[in-house]
């Protein structure tokens, strides 16, 4: 059997090749390319008012609510500054940071630095943000920490939602700058230095262009994880997001919340042809 | 190694082509098998059990201090998922995947509906005779006069209020709706997140505005809709918090976010035993605020594709057995549904306390209902739940 088996296989190699990829591509194919066409087709039904049940073929009916509806306009705008707000934080704070670790720290200190960042990873999710909740209510330790300077935290709204996801996402920002700052060799760094430039010049002129792709590549993961969440929006605010109503649309206007998802996916798309533009992939 | 395709594009492009078909292919044979069929037919003896029972349920409704003895009796072993709110559990009972479900009022016309729950032969149900005679036939459990479930227990939602903070006790949902009130607790009003909320302000626009004619608060006409959706969003800027996770809401309350709220059993006795200084309407105001209150009353259906049929039967009879049903309601912290488990609590003045025997008190609480287009009297221009969800979107703005 095992013999006849190679046999069939021995001398073609195409049927190797798509033997090998079967399985993954199939999960690829099936399991996300497959789940976003049908999310794509579904956002053209409508559901029965009475039985709940879905009533397939093409109507317009979620886009037009979509763009009529002021409050639908106002939440995708809402979503993507937010996203657009923690991702421009995320890079200036994970660029020194990233720097340090892969310039500047020793070999130790480095190894110790990945670990505290990719240490709040191996938490929960809920556990952090549900910390945040308790920190940013009213008797919590930031109005406390600000009392005594007669100030008063930003409590629970967009701007808590802000903070809290800047803090979620940092380490994805860290780690592909990180990386990216790795690949640049200390001798271009040296020979910029050697041709009179100053620290600043070196930087702006050497290190910030090598390493923007991969800053592009970290903002890919923050802006990403930042439009899809929904559950620290609903922890602390009451400022509803894309990801809100897809969720409080899903069980009873399935084709609804799916036109709604279709939302994310072009800012996304957008997102990402401009990161394409931008190298972000040229190091992949 | 043979030589490379010599057109990668095109390689690419028929890939791409491929994809494109096998998820058309996909999605076609996703919609091919959408009407499940629905037998409509009840059970005419309970059998066997077949061994296992997979159940849906809200959190503290299935837990060991019961199953375990239902398991050693009917050797059918309980799985169960928890859901968090009525739309997770129609979600989930549509999979198909389970026997049943304790469903409330809003969940359980959407199943009927969908076909997704079967009638219960209430006479296979020995337990089901000394049920509260105030919860059987009732519109949000049977349907067109056949019963579609066996009634576990109810309770009322809650005026809770911090009694350092909020002075005199309010006797009326006013201290949160009324626009002039809910000012003074601007940003400290604590508010349930779901669409089904809107019945809070119907309820309370049935008592304050007489003249809009409101009697069911779910069945709310347009001029009646518009009222009690605007009402809400006056409220809107002094609510600190909508909460749907009774975690939430507790740290809200415990935290001073919030002073005054509507709640559930369940928060107010976590926060009361935990030493907060909350307080909800008490017993010389009838537990209720002036006006009343929406509630729920929970029920067991069967679904209707049921793997396990029997064994949900005796899992129904068992769960408002006197005293299981005892065990679940002062868990929970509701009324039991079964008149003779107030025999079985350990706390003797629980059914007192919950009113479980108290048809009057329960005239003035709104069960959860599905609102649908039919507004019960003939005419089908109410608002349907599609339009409960989106006012309550445009609510919280």
């Amino acid at each position: 059997m095992g013999h006849r088996l190679a046999g069939l296989f021995h001398g073609r190699p195409r049927l190797q090749i798509s033997g090998l990829l079967a399985g993954p591509v199939g999960w690829l194919v099936i399991g996300y390319l497959g789940s976003l066409a049908v999310l794509l087709i579904a956002a053209f039904w409508t559901v029965d008012p009475l039985s709940g049940e879905l009533v397939q073929g093409l109507s317009f009916e979620n886009f037009e609510t979509l763009f009529n509806e002021p409050v639908y306009r106002d939440i995708v705008k809402r979503t993507v500054l937010i996203a657009a707000l923690v991702t421009v934080t995320d890079a200036v704070l994970a660029f020194p940071i990233a720097f340090y670790m892969a310039k500047v720290a020793s070999r130790r200190g480095k190894a110790i630095l990945v670990v505290a960042v990719l240490l709040p990873l191996w938490s929960s999710y809920l556990v952090k943000v549900y910390a945040w909740r308790t920190m940013l209510s009213a008797g919590g330790v930031i109005n406390w920490a600000l009392e005594p300077f007669g100030l008063s935290g930003p409590g629970f709204g967009s701007t808590a939602v802000w903070l809290v996801m800047s803090y979620l996402w940092l380490p994805y920002m860290i780690l592909p700058i990180y990386a990216g700052l790795e690949r640049i060799p200390n001798s271009l760094i040296s020979a910029s230095e050697d041709l009179g430039a100053s620290p600043f010049t070196t930087f702006r002129r050497v290190i910030l262009p090598l390493a923007f792709p991969a800053v592009v590549a970290g903002s890919i993961f923050t802006f990403a994880l930042t439009l899809g969440d929904y559950i620290t929006p609903r922890l602390v605010s009451n400022d509803q997001f894309i990801g809100n109503v897809i969720f409080n649309n899903i069980s009873n206007n399935l084709p609804f919340a799916s036109a709604l998802a279709l939302v994310p996916i072009v800012v996304m798309i957008a997102y990402l042809m401009v990161a394409r533009k931008l190298g972000a992939f040229e190091h992949i | 190694m043979r030589t490379r395709d010599a057109h990668p594009a095109r390689t690419a492009w028929l890939i791409v082509g491929g994809l494109l078909a096998t998820m058309l292919l996909l999605a076609g044979c996703g919609s091919s098998d959408s009407s499940s069929s629905t037998s409509g037919e009840e059970l005419q003896k309970v059998g066997k059990g077949e061994g296992s029972l997979s159940l849906i349920s809200w959190a503290g409704y299935v837990e060991p201090e019961w199953t375990k003895p239902f398991e050693e009796k009917t050797g059918c072993k309980v799985s169960d998922k928890i859901a968090g709110t009525s739309d997770e559990m129609v979600e989930l009972m549509r999979s198909g995947q389970y026997d049943g479900v304790s469903a409330s009022g809003n969940a359980t016309a959407r199943l009927v509906e969908g076909g997704d729950v079967d009638p219960v032969n209430v006479d296979l149900v020995p337990n089901y005779k000394t049920i509260f005679s105030d919860l059987k036939d009732q519109p949000y459990n049977t349907f067109d006069g056949v019963n579609y479930g066996i009634p576990h227990g109810r309770g009322a939602n809650l005026l809770m209020w911090n009694s350092n903070d909020v002075k005199p006790a309010p006797i009326s949902w006013d201290v949160m709706l009324d626009p002039k009130k809910a000012a003074k607790y601007k940003g400290k009003i604590s508010a349930y997140d779901d669409p089904i909320y809107i019945a809070d302000a119907a309820v309370y626009l049935k008592a304050h505005q007489p003249e809009l004619g409101i009697e069911n608060p779910y069945e709310l006409n347009e001029e009646q809709f518009e009222a009690a959706v605007d009402l809400l969003k006056e409220q809107r800027p002094f609510v600190g918090e909508y909460w749907s996770e009774a975690a939430k809401q507790i740290s809200a309350f415990a935290g001073g976010d919030d002073q005054v709220g509507t709640t559930w059993q369940y928060q107010y006795f976590e926060l009361k035993n935990a030493g907060k200084p909350v307080a909800a309407s008490p017993a010389s105001q009838g537990f209720l605020p002036k006006e009343g209150a929406t509630g729920w009353s929970d029920t067991w259906m069967i679904s209707s594709e049921a793997k396990h049929p029997n064994c949900m039967y005796m899992w129904m009879d068992w769960i408002v057995s006197p005293k299981v049903n005892a065990e679940v309601a002062e868990f929970f912290g509701e009324a039991p549904a079964q008149s003779l488990a107030c025999e079985q609590t350990a706390d003797k003045e629980f059914c007192t306390k919950y009113h479980a025997d108290n048809p009057g008190f329960w005239k003035r609480v709104y069960y959860w209902e599905t609102p649908l287009a039919d507004c019960g009297n003939g005419s089908s221009d109410c608002k349907d739940y599609n339009d409960w969800v989106q006012a309550w979107t445009s609510v919280k703005g």
